[in-house]
């Protein structure tokens, strides 16, 4: 799309910014218990306020009243919709989208204002417009933009009863990795990022996995030294054999890995360097400790785990 | 007459934290979650059209996910707590198998409106961030 191109193009997408979307209709339903007891029943929800009237009677309200969160739930299509929905202004803006290459779609954010509790008896209207449309945006998903509907709900007495802001993206579809389900159809738990094991390391990974930190050492003058590499930093000499660290260690420098969260790992981990007692460095976990807790300088103590499936690694405890 | 509190303005501070709750998707919870709230979009009930969207099976609706958030407010709330909105960014979808975990902590009070803001994080243990946002009630003054 060259510049002329996206200004018709968005010209065209902006006008359609105030367009009604649903006119104010009527819910099919009033407001009634049996669809906020079925609601409140698969929700799990046994908030006395919508399913309890003596309980209701004598509290601040004097009746029940429906879950705020079904505010969308009365005005909603119905059962049409599995068979395809009239077009309206937004399923047009949606199209215009399309037709230029913006398929992807992604609700981004939902916003429910409630100004007045809605009781049993009463009708929800809604009526939605689209509100904005923003400039053009580059996203972690692709070049788009992000298009709000507003809609808003008003009783029997026309009084506005609540708003939703639904804020969705239209994105030009990048390369995503696909969702993962393995063979048997169950869902695949993430692991820990696997090591890369090569030639000169492979051996390290290989003894953590038998329970061992090893530590390379230097045959000709001792020298230890980690990570694994080919050669002697001291002499360079290509000799090498290794010892078993005890994973008594102290702790050099410290953070915390707060963002982003990385599914397979845990929330908030606490990496540290670790001085160990033979003299070598190691990047870590300190585990069994809050990160308010953390200190240099402080003792730790290793020992290999079995952190996840299919992942074996040092974590440290405080000493 | 009633076994329900409700937490007071004067109970409540910034940094209270809500205790952790576990929610097992179920195919269950999901295809029926979208029925109770009348979405009728096949891929929250139907499988085939779920995968065609490239996910490996149906998903929980929106309406579904807010009104487990509100429940987890005001389960810790209490009845007479007013919900004054909800305010969710949303992030990877819940499929069945997973289970959420929602979180929250007290982030404002005002004393002037009564309302708090608590931050509120819905999270699967498979994808991450399913939705993770703001509810605000407003607390009575006096229990
Ligand atoms: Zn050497």
């Amino acid at each position: 799309m060259n510049e002329a191109e996206q200004q018709a193009f968005e010209q065209e997408i902006y006008a359609f910014v105030g367009e009604v979307v649903y006119p104010v209709t009527p819910a099919p339903d009033d407001v009634n218990e049996s669809m906020i007891r079925h609601w409140c029943e698969v929700l799990g929800e046994t908030n006395p306020a919508y399913l309890d009237q003596d309980w209701a009677a004598d509290s601040a309200r004097g009746h029940i009243i429906a879950p705020p969160a079904m505010m969308y739930v009365w005005g909603q299509e119905g059962f049409q919709v599995t068979t395809g929905r009239a077009a309206n202004a937004q399923s047009n803006l949606v199209e215009t989208f399309n037709r230029h290459g913006f398929t992807g779609v992604l609700g981004t954010n939902v916003k429910q204002e409630y100004f007045r509790e809605v009781g049993v008896g009463d009708n929800i209207a809604v009526q939605m417009v689209i509100d904005n449309i923003s400039e053009r945006k580059m996203t972690s998903r692709g070049p788009g933009y992000f298009f709000e509907t507003l809609a808003t709900f008003t009783n029997r007495d026309g009084e506005t009863v609540g708003t939703q802001r639904f804020k969705v993206l239209k994105f030009i579809p990048q390369e995503q990795p696909a969702a993962a389900a393995s063979d048997d159809g169950k869902l695949e738990t993430p692991t820990r990022i696997a090591s890369v094991r090569g030639h000169d390391n492979g051996w390290w990974w290989d003894a953590v996995d038998a329970g061992k930190v090893l530590i390379q050492r230097c045959t000709s003058c001792q020298t230890l030294r980690h990570p694994p590499r080919p050669m002697c930093h001291e002499c360079q000499s290509m000799e090498w054999d290794s010892i078993e660290s005890t994973l008594d260690g102290e702790v050099l420098s410290f953070t915390c890995v707060r963002h982003p969260q990385v599914p397979g790992y845990p929330k908030d981990p606490i990496c540290a360097v670790i001085r160990l007692a033979e003299g070598t460095n190691l990047v870590s976990n300190v585990v069994g400790c809050e990160f308010e807790d953390m200190a240099i300088g402080m003792k730790v103590k290793g020992v290999v785990e079995q952190v996840d499936e299919k992942t074996a690694l040092p974590q440290f405890y405080p000493a | 007459m009633s076994d329900y509190r409700t937490l007071t303005l004067a109970e409540v501070s910034v940094g209270d934290k809500l205790e952790p709750v576990d929610i097992d998707v179920t195919t269950g919870l999901v295809v029926c979650g979208a029925l109770a709230t009348r979405d009728f979009e096949p891929v929250h009930h139907d499988k085939s059209a779920a995968l065609a969207t490239g996910l490996p099976d149906v998903f929980m609706n929106i309406l579904t996910s807010q009104g487990l958030m509100t429940r987890y407010a005001t389960d810790w709330s209490g009845p007479e707590a007013v919900v004054r909105s909800i305010d969710l960014k949303l992030g990877a979808p819940n499929v069945p198998g997973m289970v959420m975990t929602m979180s929250g902590e007290v982030s404002a009070v005002d004393s002037d409106s009564g309302v708090v803001d608590i931050n509120v994080l819905g999270e699967n243990n498979i994808w991450g961030m399913h939705m993770q946002g703001t509810v605000q009630l407003a607390l009575p003054r006096e229990g």
